[in-house]
């Protein structure tokens, strides 16, 4: 059995200014094992990870690769590449504008010599073995997010991989590259090689794990067998509380008078992301959903309504009367709020502090010439700090150093902060936790309840079924219908999707 | 009070203005045991009879001027733009020839010399304008966009003259504005820098202009997105960078008392750069330190003033300049602070080991 671990991880402790990351943690990989590593937000999972590829170095504890006794120290990332740990991390580190097969050789060679015609051929050579659909000289930003995964996949596995960390690989792609993903993934697998998963998808640990290790709070709390633990085990487990909360999130399906005016309505509106003209109305205290494929135009709706693309037609109406809102700024003078998709390069303000990230919002819309003072910035940071539960050292510390989820409740925050009355949450809840993803579903309730308007946008289509009362669905950057809260089941949408597919075939 | 130091200490480890002011202790140290007569400061009588300050300090403050100026509006486009502009050498000699002739056409007195004033300035801020709708609206590399200015600005200055380098007969500017106001011991081209500065400072506190330009340099797309207009920060920051040029072309002509345009401020643009570097600002922009640009200003006068007291000759003075100038940037490299950083940590560490050993 011994014989069969590649990598053997035993109390490893790593602290920072103030705190334990990783408190004794233990983690095993087994040859031909796909491992889950689960954790809530600062739960020590990237740390673990930074410990293995050399990012960080450990406080203490022991590292054995192969089921050698000797302890190894892995100072850096050409290190670990080097002893075997290829990492492919969520945001893809290749360079879009070489090609395939430059992506996959670069800066490897032992001599600073190119032979470009043996490396083309090797390089097709592992794309067609791993079943990648790419040319080894096709340029990488011609190819499609899932594939340059997968590329950058091949050149770790190239590089004689034993031990493959995936980190949130999954977190861009759409449901079909996933699969194509996995496919690769099950290859390396029967392959020998032992992969470890990051992801905060539950429906793919399930899918494609064979074993899960779950950290809370840097301290190790277990290894399983995914067949032996349920999907509410393995969530209480990384909560570390029993949890029928989740189970208690329910819509509320408030019943609307008929005769109430629209808080927002827009009519006929397209903007220059090319979306079909479509509507849109929203009542006071209503929860509406933008459902679809990636890439169906669900975002580019929302930026239509708030303004964030500029608008080529259509009419907008706030409150029954009609308005003009041709940038940001109006809409949220109007009492608009939109949460973007993408944090990293529409939301987050990465060096300045977790303060001026909260008050942003509200600043600008008091103006120049009203800065906030600083007492009150403190106050309000206070408040939101505990009100969404935020874990920060300080108000001074840069938001960029805060893990995913705690950016994501910073620029909540930051919207929460304005009052808005119609708020757009565009995937709030991707690459997040679970509990802050209830979290944040319970929180778009309770605005719900207070009146508020709330657009929900997530890739997992349950989570929409949980919080929405409305449903529209999107295809080809068009709208393709409207699903009432008694609609909607998981199979409607799906059917919705495909229908006119369907039709035309 | 051990523990205040360590706080103190890691606050200024972690502080943009570490570099400046540790290049301020080496400049100091180092003139000190070189020739400690080098601080002396005296009051003396000068040749229009008036008491005032001499002495290497107030002459590398008060020659910083120019530079300082700059260095405040430079700080501001680097911030918003993440670029710099290479023309405000260039159009300072537009903004100065501009002062110069509406002086010369008239009487000096005191209302016209502020009506050349604002003449300068509003020339220096449309060319601002200029480069700040090339570089906003257009999306130019700010160098590759000021780079135009630069190359036309002091034949653009030679135009404005009529061919001739100008000088003004009426000494009042260049007696008071240039040198010192009577009753005033200060050099009136440093106190103008403190006005300057009092005022970026009171902006700074009173509006959002700080944060804006921040924040655009940081995440353009998340400022547009809660509610900024990049373009007009943009715009605003070359525009303000377009009174520090009028100001420093016009103090410059107040201290000289005439305008060459193939010399005047020569080369000024890449010390202004070299000032908000040295001060510990990221030339990629995002956070800023206007304090730390202006200290950056004096230590590059403060270098060459050392270099000259050292009988350097003024032609081989930028390659020691050089040599000193890669000291600062290379202590202020990630690298280094990388370094330092856990010399410090592992300092620290066999402290505390030697302290429970006490125990």
């Amino acid at each position: 059995m011994q014989d069969d671990v590649v990598l053997s991880m035993r109390n490893i402790c790593k602290s920072f200014p103030g705190v334990v990351a990783l408190n004794k943690v233990d983690f095993t990989l087994r040859r031909g094992d796909i491992h889950a590593l689960m954790g809530e937000n600062g739960a020590g999972k990237s740390t673990l990870i930074k410990v293995l590829t050399g990012v960080y170095s450990k406080d203490s504890g022991q590292v054995n690769l192969a089921g050698t006794d000797k302890a190894i120290t892995i100072k850096s990332p050409q290190e670990a590449q080097n002893l075997g740990i290829g990492t492919v991390y969520q945001e893809i580190a290749l360079c879009p504008n070489l090609t395939v097969a430059e992506n996959m050789f670069i800066g490897r060679g032992k001599y600073h010599v190119v032979n470009w015609k043996t490396m083309k051929k090797r390089a097709d050579a592992i794309l067609t073995k791993l079943n990648i659909p790419a040319g080894a000289n096709e340029q990488l930003s011609n190819c499609s997010l899932a594939v340059q995964q997968m590329v950058a996949i091949a050149r770790a596995v190239d590089m004689d991989c034993k031990v493959l960390v995936l980190d949130e690989p999954t977190s861009s792609l759409d449901e079909q590259e996933v699969e194509k993903l996995f496919t690769l993934m099950r290859d390396l697998q029967s392959q020998g090689v032992g992969i470890i998963f990051v992801t905060h998808f539950l429906d793919q640990i399930y899918e494609i794990c064979n074993r899960v290790t779950v950290l809370r709070n840097g301290e190790f709390i277990g290894e399983y067998e995914i067949k032996d633990l349920p999907r509410i085990e393995l969530i209480s487990k990384m909560m570390g509380k029993e949890l029928d909360e989740i189970s208690k999130v329910h819509g509320l399906a408030k019943e609307e008078a008929i005769s109430q005016t629209p808080l927002v309505e827009v009519k006929e509106l397209s903007s220059v992301s090319g979306i079909k003209p479509f509507d849109f109305y929203t009542m006071p205290g209503e929860v509406t959903g933008f459902a679809g494929l990636l890439g169906s135009g669900r975002s580019e709706c929302v930026r239509a309504i708030f303004g964030a693309d500029r608008v080529t037609r259509g009419v907008k109406y706030f409150n029954g009367r009609r308005v003009n809102i041709k940038r940001p700024i109006n809409a949220m003078k109007a009492g608009m709020g939109y949460l973007p998709e993408d944090r990293k390069r529409d939301g987050i303000l990465a060096d300045l502090s977790v303060r001026d990230n909260i008050i942003f919002a509200l600043q600008v819309m008091n103006g120049f010439f009203k800065p906030i003072s600083k007492k009150k910035a403190a106050e309000y940071t206070d408040r939101y700090i505990e009100m969404l539960n935020i874990k920060t050292a300080s108000h001074d510390i840069p938001i960029g150093s805060l893990s995913g989820g705690n950016q994501q409740k910073v620029i909540l925050a930051r919207w929460l902060l304005t009052h808005p009355q119609y708020l757009i949450l565009d995937e709030p809840t991707r690459g997040i936790d679970v509990g802050t993803k209830v979290e944040i579903q319970k929180l778009v309730l309770k605005l719900a309840e207070e009146g508020v308007s709330v657009t929900f946008i997530s890739s997992e289509i349950e989570e929409m079924l949980r919080t929405c009362s409305r449903l529209i669905v999107m295809r080809d950057r068009g709208v393709v219908g409207e699903l009432s809260r008694d609609e909607m089941t998981q199979d409607n949408i799906m059917r919705t999707i495909a229908g006119d597919v369907a039709e035309h075939e | 009070m051990n523990k205040r130091f360590t706080a103190t200490t890691r606050a200024l480890a972690h502080s943009q203005l570490l570099i400046p002011l540790l290049a301020f202790f080496l400049l100091i140290v180092f003139n000190l045991i070189r020739d400690p007569s080098f601080f002396s400061v005296a009051l003396v009588k000068n040749n229009l009879g008036n008491m005032v300050l001499s002495g290497n300090l107030i002459s590398i403050i008060d020659n910083a001027s120019e530079l300082a100026l700059l260095a405040i509006g430079m700080t501001l486009v680097t911030a918003a733009s993440k670029g710099q502009d290479i023309s405000v050498g260039a159009a300072a000699t537009i903004a100065g020839s501009v002062f110069i002739n509406v002086l010369r056409a008239n009487d000096m007195s005191l209302p016209m010399i502020l009506f050349a004033f604002l003449a300068s300035c509003v020339v220096a801020m449309l060319f601002g304008a200029f480069n700040g709708t090339l570089v906003a609206l257009f999306k130019i590399q700010p160098m590759i966009a000021t780079l135009i200015l630069y190359t036309a600005g002091r034949d653009i200055a030679y135009w404005i003259n009529g061919g001739a380098s100008p000088d003004l007969t009426d000494k009042t500017l260049t007696n008071y504005f240039g040198t010192f106001f009577p009753g005033i011991p200060i050099p009136t081209p440093i106190l103008l820098v403190c006005v300057c500065l009092i005022i970026m400072a009171l902006i700074l506190k009173f509006t959002n202009l700080g944060l804006y330009a921040q924040a655009v340099g940081i995440n353009e797309n998340a400022a547009r997105l809660n509610g900024i207009d990049p373009v007009r920060i943009k715009l605003l920051v070359f525009i303000i960078l377009g009174i520090c040029v009028a100001l420093a072309g016009s103090v410059n002509v107040c201290r000289m008392g005439s305008l060459n345009h193939k010399t005047a401020l020569l080369d000024i643009e890449m010390d202004a750069i070299l000032a908000v570097a040295i001060g510990g600002n990221a030339l990629i922009g995002g956070k800023f330190s206007m304090v730390g640009s202006v200290m950056g200003a004096y230590i590059i006068r403060a270098l060459q003033t050392t270099l000259y007291a050292m009988e350097v000759s003024s032609d081989a003075i930028k390659a020691y300049k050089a040599v000193v100038i890669i000291a600062i940037v290379l202590i202020g490299s990630p690298v280094v602070k990388k370094y330092a950083s856990l010399l410090f940590s592992k300092l620290r560490k066999n402290t505390a080991v030697v302290q429970t050993g006490d125990l």
